[in-house]
């Protein structure tokens, strides 16, 4: 193993290990999003019977959206224990040892990849005995618990880059609910040619996650569409590089060691 | 020793390998326009312990933050163990462990896995690490508790862990910053007989600020004291307390009527210094000693319910110094 690869692994290790250290983390961001799949999914059942919609199932509709809400929680981890490690000057311990800057960013969404590996899991798992029907067979399945954990990977760095911008978990709280806000402007409750409030379909319409949902949503519901898979892996690429390169510019203000 | 030939000094020592000292030149470093540090010049001698005194907000944290290579300076020059602070970092770093002010460590992981990490980033893998974490671990005497959550730690055992895990990786200059605030008088003496056994018994020099007086005396092979960012004073301890001068006499008189002519009669044995409300104090100038004022106080019939005779501190350094107490001095910095 390189030395970058062990260092990120030893940073992830640390990471995933202090997250599922503390339940009162972790587990909110396991039960919350499959609390809301399971409201919606029989309140909003009615949204099915609209000329148009795409599938019968509203809890096949809406669970890439649960995928979505993991990460942003990911995300809010992430961020918060960098903040911590900050806060608290462990940051600092790190810069003292030969740990590239590289290996502690990518090290440090360890824990957000952890706990976004077993909520994929989960959701999909809770999905399929609910009776979620996979248009896209087991290697759909596995596609989208890859595009779910890149997601998470993309948002878990946003809040990363959030802590080292703001220095404190309350900052990288204060943001939460803007992420939160963002993904409710998309097409999660209604495919977007369906939403016939105009300016809430343009804003559907620009709004980079509901090409993440689409393209999750594509798997479960549609089979292979090229061009909503397109759209989402790229998105999530451009999420993941655009989050890293602020996280990495912010790392070098933060960390000016020498 | 000019600045051009103790940076020459320390080019010769480290090419014999043997440069474990520090060399601070016209260091500076402002925030915005305030200057927290302002110049300062340091030469600190391998195997030494220097302590680093001053009030809150003085300089020292951000200082040390400088020689530990985590904050760029705004101007001057430094070496630490023969490597420059802003070209050599990574070299610095590989010869420094540092204890800084907060105790930054994770309250979810234990004693022991704090270590393991540290080391194995040091690149310090296998059997090595087994047998060097467990022997830290007994150094710093956290040997039961090693598997604990740092969560569970007194703050005098997250001090010991800390210590250890700024030993991790066998530095050659140790950086502690304030490293007993906060304890109880027995972890203090602890950590102070480890940190002088690592300085006489295995040549590792000491940085250490503090804002402990006491600390400094007890623990330092030499003493700078800084203030609003500069050095004001350096030496030993007894060096500097010897510039002081003289004894203090403090005397409280048994009828408060009594002060002022008790002024009066001190005043021929030196210059009037501080004394607590309703005492009179001079510090000796030597035209007297102790005896000689009693016998003055005894002539002219003047009854002391109590006589201080106090030698000078570093507390007295310091208001000497700067004007003011080490203790509330943070008020005016």
């Amino acid at each position: 193993m390189t030395t970058t690869l062990r260092q990120i692994w030893l940073i992830a290790r640390r990471s995933i290990i202090r997250t599922f250290r503390q339940p009162g983390v972790f587990i909110p961001p396991l039960t919350f999003p499959l609390m809301l799949m399971a409201v919606n999914s029989n309140g909003l059942r009615a949204a099915t019977h609209l000329p148009g919609f795409p599938t019968h199932s509203f809890l096949a509709f809406f669970l890439p959206f649960s995928f979505m809400q993991g990460a942003l929680f990911a995300s809010g981890i992430a961020g918060t224990d960098f903040a911590r490690d900050i806060d608290t000057g462990f940051l600092n311990r790190l810069a003292l040892t030969p740990v590239r800057d590289s290996a502690l960013l990518l090290g440090q969404i360890g824990g957000a990849l952890g706990i976004g590996a077993v909520q994929a899991v989960l959701y999909l798992t809770v999905g399929l005995v609910a009776g979620v029907h996979i248009d896209t067979g087991v290697p759909g399945a596995i596609l989208i618990l890859v595009l779910a954990l890149l997601i998470a990977v993309g948002f878990g760095t946003l809040g990363l880059w959030i802590a080292l911008r703001t220095g404190s978990g309350e900052g990288v709280q204060s943001q939460f609910p803007l992420l939160f806000f963002v993904l409710f402007i998309s097409s999660m409750n209604l495919p977007r040619n369906l939403i016939e409030v105009g300016w809430f379909r343009d804003l559907a319409t620009i709004n980079p996650t509901s090409y993440l949902i689409e393209a999750l949503r594509s798997l479960v519901i549609e089979g292979w569409n090229g061009e909503a898979l397109g759209l989402g892996f790229g998105f999530t690429f451009a999420l993941i590089a655009g989050s890293m390169w602020l996280a990495s510019r912010q790392l070098k203000v933060r960390m000016a060691r020498t | 020793m000019g600045a051009v030939d103790r940076f020459s000094y320390m080019s010769a020592s480290r090419n014999s390998g043997r440069n474990n000292g520090i060399e601070v030149e016209g260091l500076v470093r402002k925030f915005k326009e305030i200057r927290a540090v302002d110049g300062i010049d340091l030469l600190i001698e391998p195997g030494e312990i220097y302590g680093f005194l001053g009030p809150n907000g003085a300089g020292k944290s951000t200082t040390v933050h400088m020689l530990t290579t985590l904050l760029p300076p705004t101007s001057g020059r430094a070496t630490v163990a023969g490597f420059d602070i802003i070209r050599e970092g990574p070299k610095v770093r590989a010869s420094i462990g540092a204890a800084l002010q907060e105790t930054a460590l994770d309250p979810f992981l234990s004693g022991r896995e704090h270590l393991r990490l540290q080391s194995s980033l040091h690149g310090i893998r296998g059997e090595t690490r087994k047998q060097l974490i467990g022997t830290l671990l007994a150094r710093v005497g956290l040997t039961a508790a090693g598997d604990r959550k740092i969560r569970t730690y007194s703050g005098g055992m997250k001090r010991r862990l800390d210590l250890a895990l700024a030993l991790i990786h066998d530095p050659q200059i140790l950086f502690l910053d304030e490293p007993t605030t906060g304890l109880d008088p027995q972890s203090r003496t602890a950590l102070w007989e480890e940190v002088g056994r690592l300085a006489h018994d295995e040549g590792v020099t000491v940085f250490l600020t503090t804002q402990y007086l006491e600390e400094a005396d007890v623990l330092a092979d030499r003493v700078g004291i800084i203030n609003h960012g500069k050095i004001v004073a350096e030496g030993t301890p007894a060096q500097l307390k010897a510039e002081i001068g003289k004894a203090t006499v403090e005397v409280v008189p048994e009828q408060p009527d009594d002060r002022e002519r008790l002024a009066s009669l001190l005043s021929r044995f030196g210059a009037e210094t501080a004394a607590r409300p309703g005492a009179c104090a001079v510090q000796l100038d030597g035209h007297g000693q102790l005896p000689d004022v009693i016998r003055a106080l005894d002539e002219q019939n003047v009854r002391a319910a109590e006589i201080n005779l106090h030698q000078p501190t570093l507390d007295d350094v310091f208001l000497a110094k700067t004007g003011h107490k080490l203790e509330g001095a943070d008020d005016d910095a």
